[in-house]
């Protein structure tokens, strides 16, 4: 029989503190079994949000041992368990209460992007054709799961709290899903230059990182998103171009 | 925009949870690049030991790469407006390299990973993914100075005609001058140093973001270019490997100078 300790932080909030808990090891484990086994034997109390435990709901986003990780997919054969193993809420959202957070903030953001605005259909059913080379792209984005990992851990908001300037990766990854879409007509990248402060992420990888889909955030999504800003704004090449010939982008 | 109905905790410089050994890359990257800048910048103040003549060869260190200018009295022959130019201030010291290495060297500072990378290790911003930061303003790249980063592609522009100069070197460096001055097709240890050199540049230059974007990232029915298709996979196959190819093209560039420099007082070794 193996006995790991979690340091699980309790509290609100007004505050709160870590408390230690010891709890047996079985093979197979991931750690959010270890922190239903604490709830039901050692603390009743201990709010975790949880729901599918297959990875794909995006609920149980917590930090183990200060990286943001879904609990359901960190498998305790991959932690040292010699140490106590930290588990916390996610830092870039107000708690709620021990490991739950409100993440409200960013369904709000989800309301101010423009939403997809399909060109006519192509056919007289109603329908369109797209080329699968134009939507290879974006199926990638499509995989997010809203875990919110990649806004925790976006450094941006997580420690400059730039939450009114800066829509974070989640969001730069949805604006790009609709932006490279085939079908899409809508313009967003004067909001994303502006409203939604592209320019406030500088690369570091931190979100595609921590993304359990393994999207790649920032290569795929957000400095493609950069490019098309900078062809927009900040190319003046591109800028007497348009001039020139009349074209918008 | 919405805001949160209450800030998060902010945390002090450093501060983390995690039990990992998460400053050992940024310290690396700090060592790496640190080194090369200093090394670069010795190297471009020489004006000296650039290129290699001796045992019929003709090698030229990539850091005086296109050499425009050479330095009185030295005749490396690929200088493409003679020696110095009279124009040049005299209470200024002259190189060659001053003419061009600032061209690479904006490449790389407006390169998208090198920015992630020396923003991390060397302005700790952050020092590591879900580590304290030292500073409480933040401006990113949203606004002077970082805003303009947006440059990178026109240094793009001018790196990929580096690389057609750098890859002429390399073909220099494949045919060898004997006493009668006839010349001949060889392979010199200092050819594969300056033709790997071209390999990594290349690998690095043309898996660049911005080349992503401008050969058909930038449009959304890339089917109907199937040119533009082919060039996007490309670049794109060779952007996943982009840090693998910066260091590799970083380290390699100044070894090659370095071989160059140490040939210009030895002797090459002929492979064939």
């Amino acid at each position: 029989m193996t006995t790991a300790t979690f340091k699980i932080w309790r509290g609100d909030a007004e505050g709160g503190d870590f408390k230690d808990y010891d709890t047996e090891i079985t093979e197979g484990m991931v750690v959010l079994d270890a922190v239903h086994q604490i709830q039901a034997e050692l603390a009743n109390d201990l709010a975790v949000r949880w729901n599918c435990k297959a990875g794909k709901c995006g609920s149980c986003s917590a930090e183990v041992n200060g990286m943001p990780r879904l609990l359901c997919m960190t498998r305790m054969d991959t932690i040292d368990i010699d140490k106590p193993i930290t588990i916390e809420p996610i830092k870039a959202f107000p708690t709620m209460k021990d490991l739950v957070t409100d993440v409200s903030w960013n369904f709000e953001v989800k309301k101010t992007i423009k939403k997809f605005n399909p060109r006519p259909p192509d056919a007289e059913d109603g329908t369109w054709r797209m080329a699968q080379e134009d939507v290879d792209r974006v199926q990638e984005f499509r995989k997010c799961i809203e875990c919110f990992l990649c806004q925790d851990v976006c450094h941006v908001l997580r420690d400059h709290q730039k939450t009114e300037e800066f829509i974070g990766p989640r969001f730069l990854v949805y604006t790009a899903a609709l932006d490279m879409h085939p079908l899409d007509t809508e313009d967003r990248l004067e909001d994303l230059k502006d409203a939604h402060g592209i320019g406030f992420c500088n690369i570091t990888k931190c979100c595609t990182h921590v993304c359990p889909e393994h999207i790649t955030i920032t290569d795929n999504a957000i400095i493609p998103l950069k490019e098309r800003v900078a062809d927009r704004f900040y190319d003046p090449l591109k800028k007497l171009f348009r001039r020139l010939f009349g074209k918008k982008s | 925009m919405p805001t949160t109905t209450a800030p998060a905790t902010r945390r002090g410089f450093g501060v983390t949870s995690r039990n990992d050994n998460w400053w050992i890359t940024p310290v690396l990257t700090f060592l790496g690049l640190s080194a090369f800048v200093g090394y670069s910048t010795w190297a471009a103040f020489q004006a000296s030991d650039y290129f290699f003549n001796g045992n019929g060869a003709d090698y030229l260190s990539p850091f005086y790469s296109p050499v425009l200018f050479d330095v009185a009295g030295q005749k490396s022959g690929h200088a493409l407006f003679g020696t110095q130019p009279s124009w040049w201030p005299g209470f200024l010291p002259f190189s060659p390299a001053f003419l061009i290495l600032w061209a690479p060297a904006g490449f790389r500072l407006t390169c998208y990973y090198y920015r992630g990378a020396y923003y991390k290790a060397f302005w700790a911003d952050p020092p590591s993914c879900a580590v304290g930061e030292p500073r409480k303003k933040y401006l990113g790249e949203n606004s002077l100075p970082l805003i303009i980063q947006n440059v990178h592609r026109y240094f793009l522009y001018v790196a990929i005609g580096f690389l057609f100069f750098l890859s002429y070197d390399a073909w220099r460096a494949m045919w060898f001058t004997n006493a009668a001055g006839e010349e001949s097709f060889g392979i010199g240890f200092g050819t594969i140093v300056l033709s790997l050199n071209v390999v990594f540049l290349g690998g690095y230059t043309l898996g660049c973001h911005s080349l992503r974007h401008l050969v058909g990232g930038f449009m959304n029915h890339i089917s109907k270019a199937p040119l533009r298709h082919k060039c996007y996979s490309c670049v794109s196959g060779l952007n996943k490997r982009h840090m693998l190819w910066a260091w590799c093209s970083l380290f390699w560039v100044g070894f090659t100078d370095v071989y160059v420099r140490f040939l210009a007082d030895k002797i090459d070794f002929r492979v064939l």
